[in-house]
């Protein structure tokens, strides 16, 4: 059991629209008992990154639809870091398997891809968090 | 647990240096409880006394979050850092929560304002204490005005929204809002109505309702003896119109508390019921390990032999612990 | 052109009429062994007959069969224009367009937002240089185009008929679709820029413009595909979507348009899941409840203003990343419903679609599955087969019923009309709630196993992640878009590109003025996508959703 509660930040960086994916994510957590703060469509690195201070997130969640997660993943990656922050970040969506060696390397936590379960989707998250506890 | 490492002192040093990431660990022990929430809210309350709190409730997709950007906005304009503290509620069945619809300020450099969301439930001394230690840290660290941003449905919710210097209740017309308003004893707490969506119909309707249980004295008891009627202003927040109005309303009511000596009697009241909320959770945590005590044992013994009644027996408990 | 039902003759004389009178395919109507089949079965309502339930065309495929559009778009623009001519040697027989994301949202290439996204997920267009590319060695007079474009999809419309003229091809001859329906992108697919009102305004200046000078286009596609793949039931995409043409039409109504005129030229895109019989009657219901509310609600009384004709896609959303090659067998399941809800055009999805975007291997076999349910399956040979079933009529009732309840409640929010009440649910998050909260029940029923998915939550044997071919694309496309772009924006005259995006702003401050000869004047000084965009955005506003979950 976790001795705390978790607040996770879900976005949709950039301007990918799929938002279908986010939403039932947002739910599973909620239900798995964590404090969900979902920021919404068109979010910039600055965005995320201002909201993971002031809320002070426990995992960031990402999805991505639009086969940007190359470029993208790891620009939120950097920008953590860039700001000092060391908070897991965790990407969903589209992404296909041989893509995940190179999101991990750039600095993301985990990737949840199509298909995923309630349960994968909440094991992955607290995994991740208690990961970076634990570091 | 990474995110308490830090020293408290240190902490605070940093957040009132403007460090936002420190300011959102303390506000994370906060929400925590506890002995080092304690010490946080002790060190902020040194500091703290300047800040104007203002209260934002209605009910959800009455647009407060719009307004409350907008305000953001108009005050950033005019020199002043806004700290928001928006209250959602939580599933009772999981304790999670989702806090949506944090404002969107993409014209805003983040600099100007801070926003934290806050679930009604999962902090140990739950929200009557948690608020109004967040406001005290927001204040300490140079927020000015702190805006608590509540969805005005509940008992708890609307008490956070009028424990605020100024209240600002935004309906919206032709959902029968003002009257519901009205039931969850909003109108009491308001300073200042908002209408929002007055672009719709019935929008005078929902005004009309307003000035008729204004008329028919449901105002705050305190206003009524010195002459202040809440203001009813017409806005659309997602066009902007009623924001300045708004603002100009805040700071009128700001100036009358001032004027009228009214805002001494609010900040006592708060502190009052800080103070009484601390003792009820003191005393109430405290319960258990008491009835552990001989004095415990004795008394339960008593009433199991039907010698005094629980009311007699808790009675006779607190009395011996407050006259230690 | 009435509805033709004066005379004395009963519904199957009158309707042999019409279909004598229908040219029909050289082919034998008859099953594989050879027994003739007749054109339709049943006595009391025909095809071609209103409420069109079973069908617009009295001879339906018999006549022709749909069009087989397949959506193609990707990198540059003269990738795709290598990709489209592939097609129509392949025997496709329409074009259609998928715009990256950033020319879907109005942004150019070199846009900090578009970072990562530039010809990912479809073609990118800042100017039309781009557009030149993208149709080179094509004859507009010849295609029919379909462009799925929303929130900036007048100055995509312009470039269109602006590279048309260069090739002496005039607006009248153009024959194509552009998607242009704003009010889903608030509710499911979130392409938008401005706020919904003056969006619709600019949605009514095209359709304006159209009626006057492009009458083989469709200025509207009202699509309820991107409502489901959001996660809606079939019952909230066939309402919405039914709901929200309602809206257009009294928009255009308000701004003096004749709905006869307008009405013909409006066209609808479904969504075919795999639930069979559901997609079937939500097809049938479609037709059905258009036709009365054109006819009744809004006094058409040409009946092609109250034809629901439509274009169908297969749900990307049901295709599964495990085991993707059996996803074929979904696509053609899906095609074989739209085939037999009587749908005019369709897309079938490729089976990769889930991984990454399609392959060229995985598009062929896509087109492949369409046609064998067009040659081979006999389906085309009888109009609406299934009508007359019981469990088909009843389902496709309750799919009207179903909407019907949904129209009242927009009703009652409008205060009497759709396109208010659909502003209303808008505004306070009734769309993008109802459609969360079924894609939720959704998840939960599969997640817990009450709902099975083949290849996701039971029979998982057999995936092989190794085996796949997919398509990727590099980096090597953004850096040469950006390339293109600062090159144009090198070689035009600034100076008249200030003054048209100028016109621009002026007209859009005037409700009085049609918007679309301004764009079509400043696409031609080659301004980019994102200036003409914000030369409107400076008087409309830019539209920023609350995030509900």
């Amino acid at each position: 059991m976790r001795n705390r509660q978790y607040r996770v930040i879900l976005a949709k960086l950039g301007l990918d629209g799929h938002d279908r994916g986010i939403k039932v994510v947002a739910r599973i957590l909620r239900d798995a008992g964590m404090e969900v703060i979902y920021l919404g469509l068109r979010q910039t690195t600055g965005s995320i990154v201002a909201a993971a201070e002031e809320e002070d997130a426990d995992a960031i969640g990402l999805s991505m639809h639009n086969a940007g997660h190359l470029t993208l993943g790891p620009k939120m990656t950097d920008a953590l870091q860039e700001a000092g922050l060391d908070i897991p970040l965790v990407i969903g969506g589209i992404v296909p398997d041989e893509d995940v060696e190179e999101l991990i390397n750039s600095g993301v936590a985990a990737v949840l891809g199509p298909g995923a379960s309630a349960e994968e989707v909440v094991s992955t998250v607290s995994a991740a968090i208690s990961a970076r506890d634990q570091a | 647990m990474n995110s308490s490492q830090e020293p408290i002192p240190q902490l605070f040093k940093s957040a009132l240096s403007g460090e936002r990431r420190s300011l959102g660990k303390l506000l994370t022990i906060i929400e925590r409880g506890g002995e080092t929430a304690d010490t946080v809210a002790g060190l902020a309350h040194q500091k703290a006394g300047s800040a104007h709190v203002v209260g934002v409730t209605g009910a959800p997709g009455s647009g407060k979050s719009t307004l409350t950007g907008r305000l953001i906005d108009l005050f950033s304009k005019t020199g002043y850092k806004t700290a928001v503290l928006a209250v959602d509620p939580s599933s009772p069945l999981t304790g999670g929560a989702i806090l949506g619809d944090r404002i969107r300020m993409d014209d805003l450099a983040g600099e100007d304002c801070f926003i934290r969301s806050m679930a009604t439930r999962g902090h140990s001394g739950g929200l009557a204490l948690a608020v109004p230690a967040a406001i005290q840290i927001f204040d300490a660290v140079g927020y000015n005005p702190v805006i608590i941003e509540t969805v005005g449905v509940g008992q708890v919710e609307v008490d956070v929204a009028g424990t605020a210097d100024t209240t600002v209740v935004v309906v919206t017309p032709g959902m029968g809002d003002a009257v519901q308003a009205n039931k969850a004893g909003l109108l009491e707490v308001a300073d200042i109505f908002v209408v929002n969506k007055a672009d719709r119909p019935g929008a005078n309707d929902a005004r009309r309702d307003l000035e008729l249980m204004l008329d028919l004295g449901h105002v705050s008891g305190l206003e009524e003896k010195t002459g202040y009627r809440p203001p009813i202003i017409m806005a659309n927040s997602l066009e902007g119109t009623g924001s300045e109005e708004t603002l100009k309303a805040i700071k009128g009511h700001a100036e009358h508390l001032k004027k009228s000596g009214s805002i001494k009697i609010r900040q006592k009241q708060r502190i009052l019921m800080e103070i009484q909320n601390r003792i009820e959770i003191l005393i109430g945590s405290n319960a258990k390990e008491v009835l552990e005590t001989d004095l415990g044992i004795a008394n339960i013994e008593a009433v199991l032999n039907r010698v005094i009644s629980p009311a007699e027996a808790a009675k006779l408990i607190v009395n011996s612990i407050l006259n230690d | 052109m009435g509805t033709e039902e004066s005379s004395n003759l009963n519904p199957k004389e009158t309707w042999q009429l019409k279909f004598e009178k229908a040219k029909l395919r050289d082919i034998p109507f008859e099953t594989m062994s050879g027994v003739p089949v007749e054109p339709v079965y049943g006595e009391d309502l025909f095809p071609g007959q209103y409420p069109y339930t079973r069908g617009i065309y009295p001879s339906m495929y018999r006549s022709r069969l749909w069009t087989m559009r397949m959506f193609a778009g990707f990198g540059t623009a003269e990738d795709t224009n290598m990709r489209f001519k592939e097609l129509l040697r392949n025997g496709g027989t329409g074009l259609s367009t998928a715009f990256d994301m950033p020319t879907l949202m109005g942004r150019d290439s070199d846009s900090e937002w578009s970072l990562g996204e530039v010809g990912r997920a479809g073609v990118a267009i800042d100017t039309l240089s781009d557009m030149e590319d993208l149709f080179a060695d094509i004859d507009l007079s010849k295609v029919s185009t379909s462009m799925t474009i929303n929130g900036p999809a007048a100055t995509l419309l312009a470039m269109y008929v602006a590279i048309a003229e260069k090739n002496s091809v005039s607006p009248d001859q153009l024959a194509g679709t552009i998607q242009n329906d704003i009010l889903k992108e608030y509710q499911a697919q979130k392409e938008y820029i401005y706020p919904p009102r003056p969006s619709m305004r600019i949605v009514t200046d095209m359709v304006k413009y159209t009626t006057a000078e492009m009458p083989k286009w469709h200025p509207i596609s009202i699509s309820g595909y991107h409502i489901r793949e959001a996660g809606s039931t079939a019952a909230q995409e066939l309402a919405f979507t039914l709901a929200n043409g309602f809206a257009y039409v009294e928009a255009a109504i308000a701004a003096g348009q004749n709905v006869d005129e307008f009405g013909r030229r409006l066209s609808f895109f479904f969504n075919s899941h795999s639930d069979f019989f559901e997609e079937i009657g939500k097809f049938r219901a479609a037709r059905r409840i258009w036709a009365r509310w054109m006819k009744e609600r809004y006094g058409a009384t040409d009946e092609r203003a109250m034809f629901c004709r439509f274009h169908t896609q297969t749900a990307g959303v049901s295709l599964t990343a495990q085991q993707p090659e059996i996803n074929i067998a979904r696509v053609g399941i899906q095609a074989l419903a739209a085939a037999l809800g009587g749908t005019q055009s369709l897309h079938t999805d490729s089976f990769d679609e889930a991984l990454a975007l399609p392959s060229e291997e995985a598009a062929r076999i896509a087109l492949r599955t369409q046609q064998i349910v067009a040659h081979e399956t006999g389906v085309t040979n009888v109009a609406d087969p299934l009508g007359g079933a019981p469990y088909v009529e009843w389902m496709t009732d309750e799919m009207e019923r179903q909407a019907e309840a949904i129209f009242a409640h927009l009703e009652d929010i409008g205060n009497g009309s759709i396109l208010e009440g659909t502003f209303a649910g808008i505004e306070n998050g009734y769309f993008v709630g109802e459609i969360a909260d079924a894609a939720y029940r959704f998840e939960r029923e599969v997640n817990a196993g009450r709902r099975i998915i083949v290849g996701v939550n039971d029979f998982t044997e057999g995936d092989n992640p190794e085996d796949r071919n997919l398509l990727r694309i590099g980096a090597e496309t953004e850096e040469y878009q950006l390339k293109r772009l600062q090159d144009v924006k090198s070689k035009r005259n600034q100076s008249q590109v200030d003054a048209a995006l100028m016109v621009v702003t002026e007209v859009a401050s005037d409700a009085t003025r049609n918007l679309m000869p301004a764009i079509i004047d400043a696409v031609k000084t080659y301004a980019t996508e994102e200036e003409i965009a914000g030369a409107m955005e400076t008087v409309f506003g830019t539209y920023v959703e609350r995030a509900i979950v």
